[in-house]
């Protein structure tokens, strides 16, 4: 299963933590910090693989965000990759062109694609439409209940 | 009171401030104002409130005080609350808070709400982060909801299920009705998540395992509809459908074809057929072979299709790629153990990964290189892994200098070449060498008993070269003391001998004691190798001279050590021959090296290559000739070994003082380090060592004896054996004396045969008092793991009416109870 996935600028601000297991406050501090240096760290054409600690981690980077998801033992890599690029499809297909800035100000959004792609630390869903039908439909759903109330959105 | 300010508004606020201590002072502010309308119970902006808070949260700013406000939002009928709650929840708690559990009733509700997604909220929440009593509460609803025909809530729940069951593992049960008719689905979704179950379920308990192994037809025949069915542009990547499923397939295949051989027969076919329809263009299709080729090795397959596997990791050496080249050097260590030949014929390959740019390649590389190394190859390989050593980054240095040093010691093909091939590394990479190598080192020269000469030459022009390198000085100043007189007469036989006075030498040796760049470890091997060279020069007086300089030195060790060896020249200079002579061959118990992953058939294990041993200090061959005088035995092995470098708690006469003192300086340096290996296992002359007494357990009735019965001093020894380890008998001296005066000075030493080894603690005194008025005890602990029969000699010694008495007996008479 996978452990955690960390969304980070260049610069190491966090953009998006999604933690699988159950992990105190100070470690999770910790580990981000532990990320970010090691994953900003590494030369431009090295290879998208770490280890750490016990742990296989896997980064990709797309514009100014690394994306940065950590393995167990028996996780393949390769298809890791393959799970990082298809969040970033996801994540493109519903803002349309996704860079950073979107990701920042609709943070929430983000997590709401990743809760219908990714669960437990595994693959919930393999197919892109389905992915992208679920989140249309769940924001229908909110935005009914606002219009009906005439109330903005937060 | 106006509404607080919107999420967006409140992002783009923060991101304008230019110090952290300008975003600091914002967030404090809009912090107040959230816990400022929680504590009003405002109901229509507690949402937009709560987002803003888990912005701030992600910035690192402390949001525990949301955290009830996220359960209330979960309760809240708004579709839009309960999303940003169940977000909250888990984000900002997880089992470690109380407050957690508020969440199971809510949850439990939403399970059976009308609306899809609210449920897919509570089942995604749930799978997320319930903890242990939440899924043991909650069980039963996620049960339920795998059995509906909803697939959006049906692939939902099989994930949440899989989190149930690593929480609470007995729960397993309860989902097997539930598994039954998973695989017959269509939905790729469920499809997939359904494998997840069944692979958590299989990796759990072996009856599960053998349960689903009927499985395997259907399985296989999904996987090859999915491989040769035409586009699908739902699960198409790159021309591939759905590699995510035929991965996580081929994953639950592995286990389940693991050590069954019908299984594996009726999954060969299709894993030929993926391994070679698959494109291999882009890293999907690869991502495909690495998991066929995974599952291969792993299960019982035909050796075919084995070799057909390591090939496709030949081929991925090859490639472009670097990730695929990782992976491919990572899973060649894992299965170079079980198919080593197969592997072999792709070592150039991995050998010029050596050369690669990236660092984890290269390491990866040089890991397999190793364990490639064998007979045939070493001389070639060695010259590949020494010209890495050379230029590879400090990270590196370390692994790959012990690395070779194990490599030259198990496949040297001859002598000269091993140590050619260790200076080659202390002069290359000699700081960055273990320091446990340094003792392997003197061990492996000295037993190399034709080549002494050759090699403190050599080490001696490396110093002249270079004395930075500690390793490399400390071996060269013990060989120099050692073997010092080889190399002034001139006596190589390998190559050209070089000419080099006395005083040379000791300018050398003195130089070392005198600079910077020298470690008090290093001085201390300098100076007891000036010491030595006392013995095998003619310049002695120079010697005197620094020895008695150091006498004052403000290193406390250098200190003690020329105040002994003042010693040896002043007062006991007759012993002082003897003492000195030359080292004997030193038998080596076991190798030790740096652990290697090895996966046999599927198994990761790192292999220590052997047991740790306590690090004991061999001590100069001289006191060993004492023993073997003492106890004229030829069943013993003539070296002696203390447990613990510390200085000796007994008294017990000035020459075991000096000699206990000799074991600090003699031999190489008491580094605490598990892996040295130690010389024949013989008997400890002990008396000295201060370890604790362990916990006694007495064993039923092993009868006392007498050992000794002479003069009024009587020896008997008690039995126990030691718990936990059987093959140890702990036997107890009671040492009385029925004289009328006190017998001072008492010292009790043992020697057993080679097969045991012994170990003397500390006596509770060494006065044995008159008229049988007290005893002196001492424990004895024998390791018999022969189970041989138990024999002892044993030499005593004290001071009685004013004069010295020594005796040596042997105690034969060992009940067999002791010994078995």
């Amino acid at each position: 299963m996978m452990r955690f996935l960390l969304l980070f600028s260049r610069q190491g601000r966090l953009r998006l933590q999604k933690w699988f297991t159950p992990t105190p406050e100070r470690e999770k501090k910790k580990i981000i910090r532990d990320m970010t240096t090691m994953v900003l760290a590494r030369k431009p054409r090295s290879c998208n693989f770490l280890h750490w600690r016990d742990l296989k981690i896997v980064y990709k980077r797309y514009a100014s965000l690394y994306f940065c998801l950590a393995l167990e033992d028996q996780d393949n890599e390769l298809l890791a990759l393959e799970i990082l690029h298809r969040y970033v499809e996801l994540l493109d297909k519903y803002f349309g062109n996704v860079c950073e800035l979107d990701i920042i100000f609709n943070f929430e959004k983000a997590y709401f694609i990743l809760d219908e792609f990714l669960m437990g630390g595994e693959i919930q869903e393999t197919s892109k439409q389905i992915v992208n039908r679920s989140i249309e439909a769940s924001d229908m759903l909110q935005e009914t209940m606002e219009e009906y109330m005439s109330k903005p959105a937060f | 009171m106006p509404a607080p300010i919107r999420l967006r508004e409140l992002i783009r606020t923060i991101r304008t401030a230019r110090t952290q201590a300008e975003e600091r002072e914002m967030i404090q502010k809009e912090c107040a104002a959230i816990r400022s309308s929680f504590r009003e119970e405002d109901n229509t902006y507690r949402c937009r409130n709560v987002a803003k808070l888990l912005y701030m949260h992600m910035l690192g700013y402390p949001a525990h005080f949301g955290q009830l406000e996220c359960l209330k939002l979960i309760a809240s009928q708004k579709f839009t609350d309960k999303r940003i709650g169940y977000l909250g929840a888990m984000l900002l708690l997880d089992e470690r808070q109380d407050v957690h559990l508020l969440m199971t009733n809510c949850i439990k509700n939403d399970l059976n709400h009308s609306t899809q997604y609210v449920q897919g909220l509570a089942l995604c929440t749930l799978g997320c982060m319930g903890s242990s009593e939440m899924c043991r509460d909650l069980a039963g609803e996620v049960e339920k909801l795998l059995k509906t025909s909803n697939s959006y809530l049906r692939k939902k729940a099989a994930l949440c299920a899989v989190h149930v069951i690593r929480k609470v593992p007995e729960l397993m049960e309860m989902f097997l009705p539930a598994t039954k008719n998973l695989l017959s689905e269509k939905n790729h979704g469920v499809l997939h998540t359904s494998v997840v179950l069944l692979t958590e379920m299989c990796e759990r308990s072996p009856d599960m395992l053998s349960h689903f192994r009927k499985l395997v037809p259907q399985l296989v025949r999904i996987l090859k509809n999915l491989i040769m069915s035409g586009y699908s542009p739902e699960h198409d990547v790159s021309g591939i459908s759905d590699p995510f499923l035929q991965v996580r397939i081929l994953r639950l295949l592995r286990i389940l074809g693991r050590s069954d051989d019908d299984s594996s027969e009726a999954m060969n076919d299709i894993l030929a057929q993926v391994a070679t329809n698959t494109e291999t263009s882009k890293n999907v299709g690869n991502a495909i072979l690495y998991e066929t080729v995974l599952t291969i090795m792993d299960i019982k397959s035909e050796s075919g299709l084995r070799v057909l596997a390591i090939n496709i990791l030949g081929r991925f050496l090859l490639n472009n790629d670097k990730n695929i080249r990782y992976v491919a050097l990572t899973s060649l260590l894992k299965t170079v153990q079980t198919d080593h030949n197969a592997v072999q014929r792709h070592r150039s390959t991995i050998v010029d990964c050596l050369k690669d740019l990236d660092v984890s390649i290269k390491r990866r590389a040089m890991e397999l290189s190793f364990a490639l190394v064998n007979g045939n190859n070493i001389r070639g390989m060695m010259k590949e892994l020494l010209y890495f050593l050379d230029s590879c980054d400090p990270e590196f240095k370390a692994d790959c200098a012990s690395g070779v040093f194990l490599a030259a010691e198990k496949y040297a093909p001859s002598k000269r070449w091993h140590i050619d091939t260790i200076m080659r590394v202390l002069t290359t990479a000699g700081s960055y060498v273990r320091d446990d190598s340094v003792p392997n080192l003197i061990q492996l020269i000295t037993n190399s008993v034709e080549m002494h000469a050759y090699t403190v030459q050599r080490l001696y022009k490396a110093l002249l070269d270079d004395i930075s390198q500690q390793p490399l000085v400390q071996v060269s100043s013990w060989c120099i003391g050692e073997y010092g007189d080889l190399l002034v007469s001139g006596q190589c036989e390998e190559e050209e001998p070089i000419q080099v006075t006395e005083d040379e030498v000791l300018d050398v040796l003195e130089g070392l004691l005198v600079s910077n760049l020298s470690t008090p470890v290093t001085r201390g091997y300098a100076l007891t190798a000036i010491m030595k060279l006392s013995t095998r020069f003619s310049s002695v007086n120079r010697i005197k001279k620094v020895v008695s300089i150091y006498g004052s030195s403000i290193d406390v060790e250098l200190q003690q050590r020329a105040v002994e060896y003042n010693a040896l020249f002043k007062k006991y200079d007759h012993m002082r021959p003897a003492l000195l002579e030359r080292m004997p061959i030193m038998e080596k118990t076991a190798t030790n090296g740096p652990t290697e992953i090895v996966q046999t058939n599927g198994e990761t294990e790192p292999s220590v290559l052997d047991t740790k041993h306590p690090p004991p200090v061999t001590q100069p061959a001289n006191q060993a000739n004492d023993l073997l005088d003492l106890l004229g035995g030829n069943d013993v092995v003539p070296v002696i070994q203390t447990t613990l470098p510390t200085k000796p708690a007994s008294a017990g006469g000035e020459l075991l003082d000096l000699l206990g003192d000799l074991s600090l300086t003699g031999g190489p340096a008491p580094a605490p380090a598990p892996s040295v290996p130690t010389s024949q296992p013989p008997f400890l002359l002990d008396g000295l060592s201060s370890q604790p007494l362990f916990n006694d357990i007495a064993a039923a009735g092993i009868p006392p004896m007498t050992a000794y019965n002479k003069n009024g001093l009587k020896i008997e020894f008690t039995f126990e054996r030691a718990n936990p380890n059987p093959n140890i008998a702990v036997i107890t001296i009671h040492a009385s004396n029925s004289t009328e005066a006190d017998m001072t000075d008492f010292v009790f030493q043992a020697a057993v045969p080679k097969t045991f080894q012994l170990q003397l603690l500390s006596p509770s005194s060494n006065v044995v008092p008159a008229l049988n008025q007290g005893t002196v005890t001492q424990v004895i602990r024998v390791l018999n793991p022969q189970k041989q029969q138990l024999r002892m000699r044993i030499k005593l010694t004290y001071t009685h009416k004013g004069s010295p008495v020594q005796d040596l007996a042997e105690v034969n008479n060992f009940p067999p109870q002791s010994w078995q």
